[in-house]
């Protein structure tokens, strides 16, 4: 989208890269039916590939759009593709009814924002007080939880390229 | 992560669950939790495996019970895991 102004920028961040180990966490894993604890090292012994998708909190437009996008692509065909975002297990469940997506994808639930503290990937909300979520961000991760391709945001509003994400799958 | 042999269906708040979960924690017993949803009516997961869409209910793969009811199920853990300590507490 073109657009007659400057968008923002965010600074460069030092987050994980390609050929680096993605930091293990455990988080309620949310799926159609119910949540549990979860690590991301066992979701990875558990695939050839995983594709961890940071995104903005559940009902802002950026996580319909990735959805909705991840879904008409189909990525679960080919790989473990999970959400993590800062919203609660409850719309985390409503997310997946609404974008259609249940039974193929599941969401990871963060309040805290710890796991992108982890990746340095945290970012502040501007009019939002007290509340911080993830920069976008896509990482697809092996089954040692090894980087093959990272993408961090550097704008925001900013979305992955799901083309460059695909040739990985 | 869900290697625990002790599978417990609950509810977020719901006191029956919590009832089960202080007798697991009273015997150190390892469980992984699954919450399910607040809507009765769409409990599938648990209907499948118990028969019925109350919550608690736990899968227990040591012993191949599946059960609901928290006065049943704490029965059970007593039964099963409390080698004769009546109640916590108690004599040693």
């Amino acid at each position: 989208m073109e657009l007659d102004f400057d968008v923002v920028d965010l600074d460069p961040v030092d987050h994980p890269e390609e050929g680096d180990t993605a930091p293990d966490f455990t988080r309620p894993l949310v799926n159609d039916e119910f949540w549990e604890d979860e690590s991301l090292a066992s979701l990875c012994a558990d695939s050839d590939r995983v594709v961890l998708v940071f995104h903005a909190m559940d009902g802002a437009f950026p996580a319909t759009y990735i959805w909705n996008e991840i879904r008409d692509r189909a990525w679960h065909e080919q790989a473990t593709v999970v959400g993590v975002s800062i919203s609660t297990p409850y719309e985390h469940k409503q997310l997946l009814e609404e974008r259609d997506i249940e039974g193929d994808y599941r969401l990871f639930s963060d309040p805290a924002n710890g796991v992108a503290e982890q990746y340095d990937i945290d970012m502040d909300l501007d009019g939002m007080a007290g509340i911080e979520e993830p920069r976008p961000s896509v990482f697809v991760l092996d089954s040692d939880r090894t980087i093959e391709y990272a993408w961090v945001a550097q704008e925001w509003p900013d979305f992955p390229n799901y083309d460059e994400v695909e040739a990985q799958l | 992560m869900s290697e625990s042999d002790i599978t417990l269906y609950r509810l977020q708040a719901c006191p029956f669950c919590e009832r089960v979960v202080r007798k697991l924690d009273a015997y150190d017993l390892d469980y992984q939790s699954r919450f399910v949803e607040p809507m009765h009516a769409d409990r599938d997961v648990v209907k499948r495996l118990s028969g019925k869409r109350t919550v608690p209910a736990i899968v227990d793969e040591n012993t191949g019970v599946t059960m609901s009811e928290s006065a049943n199920i704490v029965a059970y853990l007593e039964r099963t895991y409390g080698e004769g300590e009546e109640t916590a507490g108690g004599a040693a």
